[in-house]
């Protein structure tokens, strides 16, 4: 997160904060484990009205940034999220929202409507947003004719599917990548839930067997949706990211204090050069988690031409050193570290699952040699 | 200040406008390779090289663009780090006087406007930011490096002067300097931090005697100085008499700090003494393995690192102007930057395949990607050690326990050293 916040900014990450502590303590974030959803439904409501799923959503259709970069200002949201290990879909419904602000029609009014009223939530399959060189299933196809759309394929994993009255849907057709909103009820959807490596979010696979819609439900222009699905992705990636760095700035701080609490040998782990070097280290990649994907969401909020580059830097970056600090935390906890009943799991399955979303490190580092190899020129 | 500061964008047209009608645009194959500091040049080279460089300098100072962040009173143009990006924006695939940057205007022109007396300001800044000195820092002794506050080199009074004794070494450029900045021991009977005071020299003198040293990669710009008898006026001090340390401590700041400074002009996408991730993308298309996924992955990873490199220093650098975080914060970036032009090193070694370990010039980018890699390491020694920025930001930043230090409350000349400076 950025070191300096406007006022107004300030403000808003801190009533988000406050409600998160008092609404989600770590208690509450160990008992929802067995919970379906993961998040009590008047919990995200009343998210919903401090603003969590309004800052990608234009002033026209009831949302509103705090600074004009309604992505940073998100980003404050999802640090608390990390922060606080809270539960609920940040990041498909905030996708799912901006992108129905955009490019949505007067049929998608009403869903935009509860979405940002915090009475229900979207889930998003992204398809091929990401190049995965052949791997996973190859994600929905779909036909237009007669004034409908027919989906079929499977998608997984997608988050909050099963909480999601509606999935934003990418899917190939003749003509391209096309998007579609598909109401969880219609039929031909099914959900599968899935197990996960995080306590409170939920993932599904989802499978559509001949479901029909009327081409009403489509999303932008049919065939047409890769510059759309390449914004979606650098949105998602970002805030997936902010809420990332939060869980790692919590498990940082804990790991300090612990250094300074625990004895050995008769002194402070703290006092050891060798783990002191090691938390310099840690220091110093915290420090360039934060500062990578603060410019990433700037350079997405202004559209910039570096916005691609800079956002799946900050994913691979993220992801790699990200895992490795907070691996090292459990280190340094020794034994402890590694049980259930010490919270420092907790931050370890945000930053473990935030990673092998949107894209693996391995995965964006690809992305980023396409933008040098399309740089004709040599430098 | 009565009139208002050039807004940035004005600032940067007028030095776009400037830059695309003065200068030469570089040719490819000077921005080609992979390259870490110190080229191995001949004496003439690198004397050619200099004065060329003092000569663009000078352009650069009549134009009104030279020392951005430098006082307008001292030829300077009064403007900030956001004036200093801009420039580092423009300048980019142009020649500049890329030597002249550091150490001469920092560290050793910023701390002459943070400690010097008006007198030495107004003599010393302005010549340095027309090209007509180069500075060098004379900090490092035989005895070691990293405990600089430990310097051997002293400094007896006598009437107004003061008589340096001592030696120097590991200063990059010394045989073509015309000043040195010195940190020497004024005062033996105290704890070794407050027994330190800072000078000015003229380098070429005939106390001074300047050894040039040979690196392993063939470069002979490392210098070694030993200092007889070598007499420096009161009115050449830095600082207090034994405030030495005050001085050192923000002299090591703005070392740190060079990458996001206003004194100094680094292109944009460029990190001098680095392995830049641009060149190593040719070293990809030099030996035709671009296409290789495994090539690639190493590819996207050199250019994450050196935009987290960047965007880091942007966040240290304005944290710091801002008081947010304290200025030893700067350690941060400083380690950043060592291990991770390491690593870029490594990858562009990697890529080169065979031709790291022979080659000829058709191998283009590729050539000399095995010398670099054997100079990896002094991204991670040049300019204070990355155990040293390790130390820094856990005992600094991170309030973590010192470590044991027998030195610290005994007078210096009773403190134990290395075997090599016993007397
Ligand atoms: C899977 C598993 C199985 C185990 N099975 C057994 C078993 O069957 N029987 C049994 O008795 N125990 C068992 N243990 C316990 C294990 O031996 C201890 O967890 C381990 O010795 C570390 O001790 P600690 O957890 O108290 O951590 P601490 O000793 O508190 O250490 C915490 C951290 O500080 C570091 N540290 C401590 N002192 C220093 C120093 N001087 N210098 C540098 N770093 C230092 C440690 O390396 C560690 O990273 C098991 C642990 C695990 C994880
Ligand atoms: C390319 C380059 C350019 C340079 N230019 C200049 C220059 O212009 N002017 C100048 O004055 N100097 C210059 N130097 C010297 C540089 O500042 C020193 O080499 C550096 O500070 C280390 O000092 P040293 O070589 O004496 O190593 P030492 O201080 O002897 O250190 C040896 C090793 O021990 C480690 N070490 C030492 N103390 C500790 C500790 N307390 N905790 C953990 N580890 C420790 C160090 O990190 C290092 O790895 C340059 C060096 C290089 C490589």
């Amino acid at each position: 997160m950025l070191l300096e916040l406007s006022s107004d900014q300030e403000i808003f990450r801190d009533t988000t904060a406050r409600f998160l502590t008092s609404r989600v303590p770590i208690s509450e974030v160990r008992s929802l484990r067995n919970h379906p959803a993961g998040f009590e439904p008047d919990y995200w409501r009343e998210g919903a009205e401090l603003g969590w799923t309004s800052l990608l959503v234009s002033e026209e259709h009831g949302g509103g940034s705090v600074s004009g970069g309604g992505l940073v200002d998100l980003t404050t949201i999802a640090h608390e999220f990390g922060v606080h290990a809270a539960p609920g879909p940040l990041v498909p419904t905030n996708v799912v929202a901006g992108t129905l602000s955009t490019f949505g029609g007067e049929a998608h009014r009403p869903v935009l409507e509860s979405l940002l009223a915090g009475t229900s939530v979207a889930a998003w399959c992204f398809g091929p947003a990401v190049d995965t060189d052949g791997r996973g299933p190859a994600g929905p196809r779909c036909r237009i004719a007669d004034g409908e759309v027919v989906l079929d394929g499977v998608q997984r994993p997608v988050e909050a599917a099963g909480q999601a009255h509606h999935i934003l849907v990418t899917a190939r057709a003749e003509g391209g990548l096309t998007q579609i909103l598909v109401p969880t009820d219609t039929a031909g959807v099914s959900i599968e839930p899935m197990r996960t490596a995080d306590l409170t979010r939920r993932f599904a696979a989802v499978t559509f067997d001949g479901v029909r819609l009327p081409v009403e439900a489509l999303v932008g222009e049919p065939g047409d949706a890769d510059e759309l699905l390449e914004y979606q992705l650098q949105l998602a990636v970002v805030i997936g990211n902010a809420e990332a760095v939060g869980a790692l700035q919590t498990a940082f701080d804990m790991t300090l204090q612990w250094a300074f609490d625990r004895y050995s040998f008769g002194r402070p782990l703290a006092s050891y050069q060798e783990l002191k070097h090691r938390f310099a280290d840690q220091k110093t990649w915290l420090e360039a988690c934060h500062a990578v994907n603060d410019a990433a969401a700037a350079a997405v909020d202004d559209r910039s031409p570096d916005a691609k580059e800079l956002v799946s830097a900050a994913k691979a970056f993220i992801g790699d050193y990200g895992s490795e600090l907070v691996q090292d935390c459990v280190q340094i906890h020794g034994g402890i570290g590694v049980t259930f009943e010490h919270d420092l799991h907790l931050y370890l399955r945000r930053v473990t699952v935030n990673r092998a979303l949107y894209g693996t490190p391995a995965d964006h580092r690809q992305r980023i040699s396409t933008v040098l190899e399309n740089r004709k020129e040599r430098v | 200040m009565t009139d208002a500061i050039e807004d940035v964008e004005s600032f940067r047209l007028r030095a776009r406008t400037w830059i695309r009608a003065n200068l030469r645009p570089l040719e490819p194959h000077e921005t080609l390779a992979p390259t870490l500091a110190l080229p191995v040049q001949t004496e003439e080279e690198e004397l050619a090289a200099l004065a060329r460089e003092r000569e663009l300098q000078r352009m650069i100072f009549d134009a009104g663009l030279a020392g951005i962040g430098f006082p307008r009173e001292y030829g300077g143009q009064g403007l900030t780090t956001d004036h200093q990006r801009a420039f580092n924006a423009e300048i980019v695939g142009y020649e500049y006087p890329a030597r002249l940057q550091a150490p001469t205007f920092s560290p050793c022109g910023a701390v002459l406007l943070d400690f010097g007396t008006e007198e030495q300001k107004r003599r010393h800044i302005p010549a340095i930011l027309k090209g007509e000195e180069i500075w060098m820092q004379l900090l490092s002794e035989p005895s070691g490096g990293s405990d600089v506050a430990a310097a051997l080199t002293s400094a007896v009074r006598d009437g107004d002067d003061w008589i340096l004794n001592g030696s120097k070494v590991w200063t990059t450029g010394a045989s073509t300097a015309d000043w040195g900045l010195c940190l020497a021991r004024t005062n033996w009977d105290v704890p070794k931090h407050r027994g330190l005071t800072v000078f000015i020299l003229p380098i070429h003198q005939p106390g001074i005697e300047v050894h040039r040293i040979e690196m392993l990669n063939g470069s002979t710009e490392f210098c070694q100085e030993f200092l007889t008898d070598v007499r420096v006026p009161d009115s050449d001090r830095i600082g207090d008499v034994d405030g030495g340390w005050t001085v050192g401590t923000r002299w090591m700041f703005h070392e740190r700090m060079l990458f996001n400074s206003p004194f100094v002009s680094i292109p944009v996408g460029t990190s001098p003494g680095e392995v830049g991730a641009a060149s190593i993308v040719n070293v990809a298309r030099d030996t035709g393995r671009f296409d290789d996924r495994c090539v690639r992955d190493l590819l996207g990873e050199a250019h994450m690192l050196e935009l987290v490199g960047q965007t880091l220093r942007r966040r240290i650098g304005r944290g710091v102007a801002a008081g947010r975080i304290s200025e030893q914060s700067a350690a941060i970036t400083r380690l950043f930057a060592g291990v991770s032009s390491a690593r870029k090193a490594t990858i562009a070694f990697e890529i080169a395949g065979p031709a790291g370990a022979a080659w000829t010039a058709d191998d283009g980018a590729a050539a000399s990607c095995g010398d670099d890699f054997l100079m990896r390491q002094t991204s991670c020694i040049g300019g204070g050690t990355t155990e040293m920025a390790r130390n820094v930001i856990s005992e600094r930043v991170l309030g973590m326990p010192r470590e044991r230090t027998p030195d610290r409350d005994r007078p210096f000349r009773d403190v134990p050293r290395s075997a090599s400076n016993r007397a």
